[in-house]
């Protein structure tokens, strides 16, 4: 995987010469009311690419990521899933594009009625025409491959936070996604848990090589396992590069974020 | 020249501030009777979208039969109550009122009467409204703002499909049923009232009530009830699917699902009993 060194603000490098990005954000603006929330975001994800997002509280991650997913439409712009604008498509046809997804939302999002066996089960279950014997196979080894194979009969309610998202990160996976987006996945734990899950995720992006785009705020232990990040600022990204890039940026917004700097129109 | 200037600049600043007092208002109104209509097209597209679901296969059994519990079974005990109850106010009030003019004869037709064709459907579909249609705004608005919504519409599943037509199949299911429980335990308790504490002659009771209540009220009432199903279930998952923030907004869903489903049922109970027989 190619990574590159810091790009001018608001441009991103092309993170893979060698083909199409896998996924390229395009001019995207979105305002909510009178609120401008992206204004003009540009960004290219190289296939099997583990980019992460980082930005303040408030900045638009989390709706950018909502942009990529097809859950909001933006007021100008394009979201390209490999060929297909993400942006303009509608029923079956984006179906068809979120069939190559797996998501890691923010809480986990796991269904309350169902236990964690069948939390996991279920993409597969409803979406592949696998038998049942394989789908329990298949579901049994993504619950293996977060460790928590012996929590299956478990309710959401039941497990901790921590078991909670890798339930999550066991579901999304469980489908072989082309692509995976995780949205913070490791806001609220404690330091021990926030390295253990972003350890499982590198050790799942090397073993399944999906495209993967998440969303943190957790500096510096994001730096360890990103190929690229970008830094979303005021709407736009203003930065994008590899870990020692953003660790060795200039730009004073960067800096102020990365070492937590209080910013001094705020006081 | 320039203290001229000055005065004009000014005066034409202070009548823009009138007129944008003025506008204000109006700019006001028009935003939020535009807002108004979005909402009522998105209500009504909302069952739009329902409906065609309701018809295209695959069919979601499993949900539909554990909704039909929800809504159901467990509004069961407290049809069963409500239903003995009103019968029993019914039979009271109507001997006394009907002794007066000496035909407690009557009193059987007009409780079953007003059961069958008025009291039943509504009383019942209040009822599932205040137990189920609360906890069904509810758990939908909790799946809504913890992301369970939008986790099946990001698995390539249709939220519509698994959540919102389970529940209306079981509304259209369960409503009738409830109704017709109502019904005849609501007549059974005016029976107890009229018959066992005030002497009533039985035969004449159910005699009476054989000759009085048609089939046609007994239609009237299944439409009534078929029809109160789909608006409990439709107010109650379109309030869940549209909630507003956190804790806040679900309590906020809850209560409008409540008082909004009741309102449309007593609109509703008067239009269709005016247009059916």
């Amino acid at each position: 995987m190619t990574t590159t060194a810091t790009a001018p603000a608001g441009l991103s490098p092309s993170p893979d010469s060698a083909g199409p990005p896998a996924i390229r954000i395009e001019n995207l603006h979105k305002r909510f009311g009178r609120q401008p929330v992206l204004q003009g975001v540009d960004l290219d994800i190289g296939a099997g690419e583990l980019m992460v997002v980082i930005g303040r509280s408030g900045g638009g991650k989390s709706v950018l990521l909502r942009h990529l997913l097809g859950l909001v439409r933006p007021d100008t712009g394009r979201v390209l899933i490999g060929e297909d604008d993400i942006t303009i498509l509608r029923g079956r046809a984006l179906d068809h594009v979120r069939e190559r997804f797996g998501v890691v939302f923010q809480g986990g999002a796991l269904f309350d009625s169902l236990t964690v066996f069948q939390n996991v089960l279920f993409p597969l279950k409803e979406k592949s025409r696998l038998t049942m014997a394989e789908i329990v196979a298949r579901a049994k080894e993504a619950l293996d491959q977060v460790g928590l194979a012996d929590m299956g009969h478990k309710f959401p309610a039941e497990i901790s936070g921590g078991m909670r998202k890798r339930v999550a990160i066991a579901r999304a996976l469980v489908t072989e996604p082309q692509v995976v987006f995780l949205d913070e996945p490791t806001t609220g734990l404690d330091p021990i848990l926030v390295n253990s899950i972003h350890h499982l995720i590198v050790e799942l992006h090397r073993k399944f090589n999906f495209t993967a785009v998440m969303v943190s705020h957790e500096i510096p232990e994001v730096f360890r396992i990103a190929d690229r990040i970008a830094f979303l600022h005021e709407g736009r990204i203003r930065e994008v590069g590899t870990a020692t890039a953003i660790q060795g940026s200039t730009d004073q917004y960067v800096r102020q974020f990365i070492h937590g700097e209080v910013d001094i129109r705020a006081r | 020249m320039a203290p001229a200037s000055g005065l004009s600049s000014r005066g034409a600043v202070a009548v823009n501030a009138l007129l944008a007092h003025l506008v204000d208002p109006v700019q006001r109104l028009g935003q939020a009777t535009l807002e108004w209509l979005a909402a009522m097209g998105r209500f009504g597209s909302f069952l739009g979208q329902a409906l065609f679901w309701l018809v295209v296969p695959p069919f979601k059994l499993r949900q539909t039969y554990h909704r039909i519990s929800f809504i159901g079974v467990r509004s069961l005990s407290i049809i069963l109550l409500t239903g003995a109850f009103t019968g029993m106010v019914l039979g009271l009030q109507g001997v006394l009122m009907l002794r007066r003019v000496g035909s407690e004869a009557f009193v059987g037709p007009a409780v079953a009467v007003s059961l069958v064709r008025e009291l039943g459907p509504v009383l019942a579909a209040l009822m599932v409204t205040g137990r189920a249609g609360s906890a069904l705004a509810a758990e939908i608005g909790v799946m809504r703002i913890t992301e369970q919504i939008d986790a099946l519409t990001v698995m390539a599943l249709n939220p519509m499909r698994y959540l919102v037509v389970p529940t209306v199949v079981a509304g259209i299911i369960a409503l009738p049923i409830l109704n017709w429980v109502f019904d005849v335990i609501g007549i059974y308790g005016g029976y107890l009232v009229a018959v066992k504490l005030f002497g009533l002659s039985g035969g004449t009771y159910f005699g009476q009530i054989q000759a009085f209540l048609s089939t046609t009220d007994i239609w009237v009432g299944f439409w009534k009830s078929l029809a109160f199903g789909v608006v409990v279930t439709w107010v109650a998952c379109y309030k869940g699917f549209y909630v507003g923030h956190g804790a806040e907004g679900v309590g906020r869903a809850t209560t409008e699902a409540v008082v909004l489903a009741s309102v449309l049922i007593f609109i509703l109970d008067y239009f269709m009993g005016s247009v059916l027989p």
